[in-house]
């Protein structure tokens, strides 16, 4: 199998991995660096699960493969808590809120949070709910996510 | 275990030479949401991945002389841009319901129409706004109008060596306002059961130009003539609306199927009931402007 160096800047870190260049980003970040809060769900971008930041926009890294990663800025759950290990004001939220059930998705929920709160520091309920469209909860604890990126973003204000 | 190489040349002359050099075992990739899914799903994939995403300047969205859009454009670039919006809404309104936030931001409206799926949300509004479609091999450019595009389900007209650049909508779309509805079951992460696109032009209250795109409704995306033709220099009326439904719906206008989606039957009821609803929105989206 044909492998492939990529260099990216991961958690604000500069990384190399040397990885098969048939690998995704998922995989990657699960495999090579041991970075196992993204999730695989369904593997074919529908469930949300493996949700991680790349130069600010939210993308499903189950899809991405890792040659693409090259030169980028990719953030994943591990790496928005504070160095200290404060909670970011999303992960805070999100536990006052019982905004986790499971936990599964919560990752991915929290990923497509703070590229939207980045984005849109003031969103409406709507822009909330287009923005988790692509990340499926199966314990069904909608009402809750939503509420808790609502309290976050009053926080982060 | 799936093999495959994985290039990402910087330019057009390099992609030409890749497609050269690995002639049929290669396939190009460009945000990868249907390619990647393919390759997962049928365990198969070609010799070599020719990514299309070190073409940097193939991502744009420019009005100058009518309008130009890059075919890397993300949907995402196209939901969230203004001159999309108001000028091109049917454009705006195919982006902006693909599955989610995540593959918006990979998806390109190029990929949309290479894949050439029945059911692509960006088709029936590139249908009704005159869209072409801007093919380059190493020969040089070449323009194929959108509704010569499509040659049957995941079938198009670009050849092996060729990449689709760009998409160019006439200036003459400025006067038109659309609107493009995908039913479907719900409101995101879903394919549509059926697409309806039109495009229109009032002069007072009577229609002076219609188009009516529509999608899952037959083996590719499909243009509604019939029924436009009725709609030409008739009144903006509800048994006039009406009455182009029945056309489009009929088996003049559309072939649609039974499928896991939805039957035929109910895809016709659909067509009638969607075409007035959009040209009434359409109607709507000139004034707004």
């Amino acid at each position: 199998m044909k492998k492939v160096s990529v260099s990216f800047t991961l958690n604000g870190y500069p990384v190399t991995a040397e990885v098969p260049v048939t690998w995704s980003l998922l995989k990657t970040l699960r495999e090579d660096f041991e970075l196992t809060g993204a999730k695989e769900g369904c593997g074919v971008g529908e469930c949300g699960a493996c949700t991680v930041i790349v130069d600010g926009d939210a993308v499903n890294s189950c899809l991405y493969p890792v040659f693409e990663a090259e030169g980028k800025s990719v953030m994943t759950i591990e790496g928005i808590a504070g160095e200290d290990g404060t909670l970011h004001p999303i992960q805070t939220a999100f536990l006052e809120n019982n905004g986790v059930q499971c936990g599964y998705c919560t990752s991915g929920m929290i990923m497509s949070a703070k590229a939207l709160l980045d984005q849109n520091p003031d969103p409406a309920e709507n822009d909330i709910r287009t923005n988790i469209a692509g990340n499926f909860c199966r314990c069904t604890g909608y009402v809750q996510i939503v509420e808790a990126i609502e309290m976050a973003a009053r926080k982060m204000e | 275990m799936i093999e495959y190489d994985y290039k990402k040349p910087e330019s057009l002359e390099e992609v030409f030479g890749l497609l050269k050099e690995y002639g049929p075992r290669a396939a190009l990739i460009a945000g990868g949401t249907d390619v990647m899914v393919n390759i997962r799903n049928t365990k198969k994939a070609p010799e070599v991945l020719i990514s299309l995403r070190g073409l940097k300047d193939l991502r744009y969205i420019k009005k100058n002389n009518g309008y130009h859009i890059g075919a890397l454009t993300t949907h995402r670039m196209l939901e969230l841009s203004e001159l999309v919006k108001t000028e091109l809404s049917a454009l705006y309104d195919g982006a902006s319901c693909i599955g989610s936030v995540q593959v918006r931001n990979v998806a390109t409206i190029g990929g949309n129409i290479c894949n050439a799926a029945p059911s692509a949300d960006t088709a029936g509004p590139l249908l009704v706004l005159d869209a072409r479609v801007v093919l380059e091999g190493p020969e040089g450019r070449r323009s194929v109008p959108i509704y010569e595009f499509f040659t049957g389900t995941y079938k198009t007209v670009r050849k092996q060596d060729e990449v689709l650049v760009e998409f160019q909508i006439p200036a003459e779309m400025e006067h038109f306002g659309s609107a493009y509805w995908k039913y479907s079951r719900r409101k995101a992460m879903n394919l549509p059961i059926l697409g309806v696109s039109v495009s229109l032009k009032l002069d007072n209250e009577t229609i002076s130009d219609a188009r009516i795109g529509l999608t899952v409704a037959a083996p590719t995306p499909v243009r509604a003539y019939k029924a436009e033709e009725f709609l030409k220099e008739r009144q903006l009326t509800d048994d006039v609306l009406k009455e182009a439904g029945k056309i489009a719906a009929s088996p003049d206008c559309c072939s649609p199927r039974d499928s896991l989606r939805g039957e035929a039957w109910y895809r016709r009821e659909i067509i009638e009931v969607y075409v007035a609803r959009m040209a009434r929105i359409a109607a709507e989206n000139i004034k707004n402007r």
